[in-house]
């Protein structure tokens, strides 16, 4: 063997020994969530001859699953739905129409990036407490106000990279503003629309925090508090939390396998615009 | 100008009433919040009270402290770990490469919750297995100590976060035009050298966004604190984050939280003008 070879395989050992020890959290979660608790107090590190799948019944029963995972979806798709529209619109218009507004907007964007959830979640909470109303809707309607200056950054800079001519045209066909939008310019920018739903769906899907506070009536759980409630209620029983925790797990797991390129790529965008 | 006047605010009205509604104007409620000695239900303005007794409150003093030291060790550890894989992962274009960075980026997915609870099994479960199969005592009780216990926030935040920031470095390292790196291979550069003065100039734009990246998420860390250790023992590991959600909603002194939310916020934007700075400074 050449040295250069010699080599080649040196770091693929490597580099092997780093990854299996990245993964190996979510191995070890797997493993000892098929087994009994006498397994997983003998041994934690490795599969034991105690095998058996019930844990996964009694979890998906624990964590009401059907029910959590309809309420994270309806959450998360209503936020989505509502964010995507939202903010093409207004970054659409703010891109065409340039004037002391359309920056102002910009700015008024740009500077509430900057505050922190827990800096406003008290007022926020008193705020919509005082009307009494702390549902899944007014969950939707606070996860759109909190992502739509983001979605209309990326939107902003998306729209700007799709000529003007193509608004001329359209109108010169005599269509209005709105359906210039809808039917030409909104389509343009597919690939950005797919950033801004990946990324408020992984944010949305993941939160905690927020649907904590908002959401106290048990049938409106979402996965994350629902999981968050059980593992309390385990008492030590990890066979059963970690069987929780893989189910939980699974539907995102399985959504990034099938979209993994733009996945990783809509988070490159979210990160760098 | 195609779009007119009434349809203009027509695009733009239903954006600006969600961002007025939930981040504006709550956010300047809570500055008058922050000077009242609200419970949530009966406010007095009290002016810079609170602010005052927050710069002696010991506790508060304590999570800002170690938010800081958490933030510091975190952002070098994941910037590390983030370049390091992306070089690994850039090092050619075959599959197997392609495998460590879907691998590498797993942890990023998971909510802080679920990552919480996945470390609490390994810090008190299997770490206890590895100290008695070894018979090393330093793997036992890392969550019932504040000094394991911080570092087992940070270990959590590394594994979650380097992916992340590996993905902003990737994409950095595939725009350096494959030319220079082979004339500077031509030249007589070994691997190292083209490393360190081809590669790594052209990233600095790439380090700005992610330290900053890394710096702001650290200090807004609450749900993987909650799950792994939520603050304990005896509230060591207590975040700034976790201080007000607790100071908020479990001691109900909500004018008072909101101060020390205000703090928060003058943190992270003092970050992230800094950030800017960097940035246009490196830019001229």
């Amino acid at each position: 063997m050449t040295k250069r070879k010699v080599r080649k395989y040196f770091n693929i050992i490597i580099f092997s020994i780093v990854g299996l020890f990245w993964v190996y959290p979510f191995a070890i979660v797997f493993i000892n969530s098929m087994k009994g608790k006498r397994g997983v107090f003998q041994n934690p590190l490795w599969f034991t001859k105690d095998f058996s799948l019930a844990n996964f019944k009694t979890a998906f029963q624990a964590l009401d699953f059907a029910h959590s995972f309809f309420n994270s979806l309806l959450v998360t798709v209503g936020s989505v739905i509502l964010i995507t529209i939202i903010s093409a619109a207004a970054a659409y218009a703010i891109s065409r129409v340039t004037g002391p507004f359309s920056s102002i907007i910009y700015y008024i964007c740009a500077g509430t990036m900057l505050i922190p959830f827990q800096s406003i979640m008290v007022p926020l909470l008193s705020l919509f407490g005082k009307v009494d109303f702390l549902n899944r809707t007014s969950l939707i309607i606070m996860n759109t106000g909190l992502s739509v200056s983001l979605s209309i950054i990326l939107y902003y800079g998306a729209f700007q990279g799709v000529s003007k001519s193509l608004d001329e045209a359209a109108a010169l066909d005599g269509a209005y503003p709105f359906k210039t939008f809808v039917y030409v310019i909104f389509p343009a920018v597919s690939p950005m629309t797919g950033t801004v739903i990946i990324l408020n769906s992984m944010k949305i899907w993941n939160d905690y925090l927020l649907p904590s506070l908002v959401i106290n009536k048990n049938g409106m759980y979402t996965i994350p508090l629902k999981m968050y409630s059980f593992f309390g209620e385990t008492n030590s029983e990890w066979q059963l939390a970690l069987a929780g925790l893989v189910l939980s797990m699974i539907p995102i797991i399985v959504l990034f396998l099938l979209l993994q390129k733009q996945v990783m790529t809509s988070v490159t965008e979210g990160a760098i615009k | 100008m195609l779009i007119k006047k009434h349809q203009y605010w027509a695009f733009v009205l239903p954006a600006l009433l969600f961002i007025v509604l939930i981040i504006a104007l709550p956010f300047l409620i809570g500055i008058y919040y922050s000077f009242t000695d609200s419970n949530g239900l009966r406010a007095s303005f009290i002016g810079l009270k609170n602010y005052q007794i927050l710069f002696r409150d010991v506790i508060f003093l304590q999570s800002l402290w170690l938010t800081v030291k958490f933030s510091v060790v975190s952002v070098l550890l994941i910037n590390l770990f983030g370049l390091t894989f992306a070089l690994i992962v850039t090092s050619s274009d075959n599959r197997f490469n392609k495998a460590l960075r879907t691998i590498f980026f797993m942890p990023n997915l998971i909510g802080g919750i679920l990552l919480g609870f996945i470390w609490q099994f390994i810090f008190t479960s299997a770490f206890k297995a590895i100290a008695s199969s070894l018979n090393i005592s330093f793997f036992n009780g890392w969550l019932s100590d504040p000094s394991t216990g911080f570092w087992g926030i940070v270990i959590l935040f590394v594994w979650q976060m380097s992916g992340y920031i590996m993905l902003i470095y990737v994409s950095f390292l595939n725009a350096i035009p494959q030319n220079t790196i082979q004339a500077a291979r031509l030249d007589g550069a070994n691997k190292w050298q083209t490393l360190l003065f081809i590669k790594l100039p052209q990233l600095a734009p790439a380090f700005t966004i992610s330290l900053f990246l890394t710096l702001a998420n650290s200090f807004k860390l609450y749900e993987q604190n909650l799950a792994l250790t939520n603050g304990g023992p005896y509230r060591s590991t207590e975040m700034i984050s976790m201080y007000i959600y607790n100071t908020a909603f479990v001691n109900f002194q909500q004018g008072y939280a909101q101060a020390a939310g205000i703090i928060l916020f003058l943190c992270v934007t003092l970050i992230s003008f800094l950030q800017l700075a960097l940035s246009r400074r490196r830019e001229k």
